[in-house]
């Protein structure tokens, strides 16, 4: 079967700030991506749990984002102005996918 | 003495403080206990409900006067003021950084629905009839404290995140907001003829409730003690402790200038003397994103929460009936 090269970006934030994030993907042209609940996890400040959270606060979520290979750049850019000064994750993986024309 | 001492002996054996302090042992012990997240929201939404639909019905019975906008007027005075205190208090009891320090003290200014409403409980307990509309003045106090934390870091000249639009709004329109107020308003509206008809759905079940929502809070305090407590010095701790009880006196003097009744004047030193742990740390971890949320969740939440709700409360009550005759 017929693949096409693209880029999966991952962005782990709090997701106090996902709205702002996702607000910020659609003005830099991402047509679409998905958000994902994170259960807990561990990091520089310690270990922490989704459970229990008495709100948002705590949370994180991650936003998963497929696109070609040339519209990664703007993608980033827009990213990092959110996620800069905030706790988070950016990753960015070689993937294929079967219909091009849908990213 | 002796009364201060039998109202904190009841207020320690009482249901909802037994329930909260299971929930605390529960997590020290790791214990699988938990409530699952939209139980408690549920729970949260209830109680919100019903305490700002019966403060709506009560002001619609005792009728609108000066002391009302006295007292929300004097509610933001206090969150713009009560951070400073805060403020100046860590920066002599502690070593936190100017941006942590002002980030635990615009959670001082602010205030805990839930401290709030276990006050409003043990008042009835006692006997006592607040005003109805400190539900307002909990209402108003949520927001300024957080502009009283950013002012801090602004003219220490560190850098803090705009008050941008969406941050306002949220603030502003948060849930837990929405629906104290929102029912407030139905409560005043309809007054004693909507109360006849929920009565039975918002003042029976209403202590059990709160006895499962403590539960929870006790759970996630315990919790987060367990997890944060390097971060808990002494000086913090004491902090913690002192703070609570310094913004009561500002309560107290707010209550008794306006001539609240003693039910009023516990309420106002309650609001005084909680910190928040909802609006505050969200609105915080947007623009002051270098502040340590381990820091002012830990001392909200697991240090002054319990403390307010233990022994803070009926120390509140005490002072309030002696010095207001009640």
């Amino acid at each position: 079967m017929q693949t096409h090269e693209a880029k999966r970006v991952e962005i782990i934030i709090e997701s106090i700030m996902e709205e702002r994030l996702s607000a910020a993907l659609i003005k830099a042209g991402v047509t679409g991506f998905s958000v994902l609940p994170v259960l807990g996890g561990s990091g520089r400040s310690g270990h922490w749990s989704g459970e229990g959270q008495v709100s948002r606060i705590g949370g994180m979520v991650n936003v998963v984002c497929i696109v070609r290979p040339e519209r990664v750049d703007p993608l980033l850019d827009a990213a990092f102005e959110v996620v800069d000064r905030h706790i988070g994750v950016v990753s960015v993986t070689d993937c294929q996918v079967l219909r091009a024309e849908r990213f | 003495m002796e009364g201060t001492l039998a109202l904190a002996a009841d207020n320690l054996t009482s249901p909802i403080i037994l329930f909260f302090v299971l929930g605390v042992a529960a997590a020290f012990a790791r214990s699988d206990l938990s409530i699952p997240e939209a139980i408690a929201k549920g729970l949260s939404i209830y109680l919100l409900f019903a305490i700002g639909f019966k403060g709506g019905a009560s002001v619609a019975a005792h009728g609108v006067d000066a002391t009302l906008v006295l007292s929300l007027i004097a509610g933001i005075i206090l969150s713009f003021v009560l951070p400073l205190i805060a403020f100046g208090l860590l920066r002599v009891m502690s070593r936190l950084s100017v941006t942590d320090a002002a980030a635990v003290a615009g959670h001082y200014g602010s205030i805990s629905i839930v401290t709030f409403v276990a006050a409003t409980s043990v008042a009835e307990s006692a006997g006592l009839s607040p005003e109805g509309y400190m539900v307002a003045v909990a209402a108003v106090m949520e927001a300024p404290a957080i502009l009283s934390a950013l002012w801090i870091i602004a003219r220490s000249g560190q850098q803090a995140g705009a008050m941008e639009e969406g941050l306002v709004r949220e603030i502003l329109l948060n849930g837990s907001i929405v629906l104290l107020v929102g029912s407030f308003l139905i409560g005043g509206i309809t007054g004693d003829e909507g109360m006849q008809m929920i009565a039975p759905f918002i003042e029976e079940p209403f202590q059990g409730v709160l006895c499962l929502f403590l539960l929870d809070m006790g759970l996630v305090a315990g919790r987060g003690l367990r997890e944060a407590r390097s971060v808990l010095t002494a000086g913090l701790f004491a902090f913690g402790v002192v703070m609570p009880l310094v913004g009561s006196l500002f309560g107290l003097g707010a209550g008794l200038a306006l001539g609240l009744s003693p039910g009023g004047v516990l309420l106002f030193m309650t609001l005084a003397a909680s910190a928040s742990y909802i609006a505050v740390p969200a609105a915080m971890r947007v623009a002051l994103p270098e502040a340590n949320p381990s820091v002012y969740l830990t001392l909200s939440l697991g240090v002054t929460f319990p403390f307010n709700l233990t022994l803070g409360i009926p120390i509140y009550l005490a002072l309030s009936q002696a010095l207001t005759g009640g």
